[in-house]
């Protein structure tokens, strides 16, 4: 008794210890004692699991720890942070992968025999795990590249997808009648893990933030299913944490593009709008010299940097800052203009440009810095295209017509930093490109940018 | 339905509230660090995974929890270690991070001193090699 009196206290005091380590994410200055203190909670309560009645062996705890701790060290020290967004992918693959074994060892050694609430709980963790485990592959290997970005889609593959998921859910109820169907149970799980692929696969990198963050809230949910099937208070309250955030950033993430959740998972991006063409023909880009726009923002007051998943790719947010301050050195002022959905998950700029040792307080939110625009002398977009498109406002047969866009165009004008006139991802015309005060600087962001550092100076 | 399904509803509906009052009051600035750590704190999983590990409830229930238990504790160490790195990273203007080198302070001689009042942003003109910040 004594002993299940500690072992529930430690998890109490680390749900606790979570609830004010994520508190703490709403200051940045108090951000890392917080997750600390987190992390002092999930010690707490492995050492209070450690000593818990059912266990006799500790070979195996221990071995695992140690192979766990030896693949997530590298993991989490030594990726860049250009490839963040694909290593938050897999760690919700281990998260699920863990939330799905410990389901399927539950079945198995019950062999069956549990009752329907119990078996609702098994259900869900497997479902939630397993199209976690392969959706965050599929996104990781879109991420790193390794799969291609583009929707991969095939006539009929909604309705294929939908067929699959009503079969699977029809598994699941009847499971929760009839527990004892070991071999259904486990077409359940390979069929969940179809699912995972089969819903990532169709869906663009570039609407990746909402993914991620889905499978983030899906791997949240599979910890609390665990913890209602093994009776776990804790992990009901962690995964609750997890499911939460996920789920609030996706939706997010979907309003900042001006689309449902439904949209994102099943619209994919196929088709290029007709209207598309039209735009762009008869209209020529203005191209520039690194020599000319050095002198724009060189002599510039304000500037506002727009930064895309092109300067994430360029990897050139160290160059971004070096200009910022060659710009700021001169007298001009220098704000970062950050778009919700810029880069490939939640926050994927401010990372980079916090590596880049830019100050947080020079980041700006989209509403806060949209009225800035108007005042600003040159605005620098490196790399984005899609969130700084005024065919968002104004054309109501571009695809993304209706999502808030950064107001880049209201700026006195424009240098935008691109490899070539290739339209973005989504494959629409951009008309800021076309507009005059418009100039376009081609190549490699980095090369540009290390070109412009060098010319401001000597200006 | 038993009584401690009921408690765990409640448990599960309660910490959704909290966790949402918490998440919400969370800036997009740290929307990557609030997805890592709260990846890595659902990881918490690993408690069950260790039971099972640890049980010796038959061989197969064992080698699958002694999976688990190493995918766990990846997320874990990986998860808080990034969290903890990116958290390093964000700083305020006029402080330095601790993993930045200390390029405010060493710029005696650069020419043309920050006189829009932007101290802080004032680094060396010369020499200052972009941080090799891992």
């Amino acid at each position: 008794m004594a002993r299940t009196i500690f072992i529930e206290t430690t998890y109490l005091v680390a749900s606790v210890l979570f609830i004010l380590g994520l508190r703490s994410l709403t200051r940045p200055e108090k951000a890392r004692r917080g997750m600390q203190m987190a992390a002092a909670g999930m010690v707490f309560a492995i050492i209070g699991t450690l000593i818990n009645h059912e266990i006799v062996d500790y070979h195996w705890i221990v071995l695992g720890i140690a192979v766990g701790a030896l693949i997530g060290y590298p993991l989490g020290m030594w990726v860049p942070m250009t490839a963040m967004p694909q290593q938050v992918a897999i760690s919700h693959m281990f998260g699920a992968l863990a939330a799905t074994l410990v389901g399927v060892a539950e079945y198995y050694t019950a062999s069956g025999m549990v009752g329907p609430g119990r078996m609702t709980a098994l259900g869900f963790e497997t479902l939630f795990g397993a199209l976690t485990i392969t959706g965050s592959l599929m996104a990781a290997g879109k991420l790193q590249e390794v799969l291609p970005g583009r929707p991969l889609t095939f006539r009929g593959q909604n309705v294929v997808n939908i067929a699959l998921f009503a079969l699977t859910v029809g598994i699941f109820f009847y499971l929760i009648g009839h527990p004892g169907n070991a071999t259904l149970f486990y077409v359940m799980l390979a069929l969940s893990l179809a699912i995972g692929v089969c819903m990532v696969l169709p869906i663009g990198a570039a609407d990746m933030p909402v993914v991620v963050s889905l499978l983030n809230s899906y791997a949240g949910l599979a910890s609390v299913a665990t913890g209602f099937a093994i009776g776990n208070n804790v992990l009901i309250i962690a995964g609750a944490l997890d499911g939460g955030s996920g789920f609030l950033l996706s939706v997010l993430m979907s309003k900042a593009m001006n689309r449902s959740f439904g949209n994102v998972l099943f619209g994919a991006f196929g088709t290029p709008a007709a209207g598309a063409a039209k735009t762009s023909a008869g209209l020529t880009a203005r191209s520039i010299s690194a020599e000319d726009a050095a002198l724009q923002l060189a002599y510039a007051s304000l500037v506002v940097i727009v930064p895309g998943y092109g300067m994430a790719v360029a990897q050139s947010q160290h160059q971004v800052r070096e200009l910022a301050e060659q710009i700021e050195a001169r007298g001009g002022t220098v704000k970062y203009a950050i778009h919700p959905v810029a880069g490939r998950m939640p926050g994927h700029m401010n990372v980079l440009l916090a590596e880049a040792n830019v100050p947080y307080d020079r980041l700006y939110d989209m509403d806060e810095i949209n009225p800035e625009f108007e005042r600003a002398d040159v605005a620098l977009v490196i790399g984005a295209n899609d969130v700084v498109n005024p065919a968002a406002r104004s054309d109501p047969s571009s695809p993304i017509y209706g999502m808030p866009i950064l107001n880049a165009d209201k700026a006195r004008s424009v240098i935008v930093l691109k490899r070539s006139m290739n339209p973005g991802f989504a494959g629409i015309e951009n008309e800021l490109f076309f507009k005059t005060g418009t100039s376009m600087l081609f190549g490699d962001a980095k090369a540009s940018l290390t070109k412009l550092i060098t010319e401001v100076k000597s200006v | 339905m038993e009584i401690t399904t009921i408690t765990e509803l409640y448990v599960f509906v309660l910490a959704g509230f909290v966790g949402y009052q918490v998440i919400t009051r969370v800036p997009p600035l740290l929307h990557t660090p609030l997805m890592s750590a709260t990846n890595a704190i659902s990881a918490i999983s690993v408690v069950g995974a260790m039971v099972i590990a640890g049980a010796h409830y038959n061989r197969v229930s064992t080698i699958l929890g002694f999976i688990a238990v190493a995918s766990a504790t990846v997320n874990v160490v990986g998860g808080f270690l990034i969290t903890d790195r990116m958290l390093r990273m964000f700083r305020p203007a006029g402080r330095g991070g601790s993993e930045a080198p200390a390029e405010i302070t060493a710029a005696p001689g650069t020419p043309v001193a920050a006189s829009a009042g932007t101290a802080a942003s004032a680094a060396p003109a010369a020499g200052s090699a972009s941080p090799t910040a891992r």
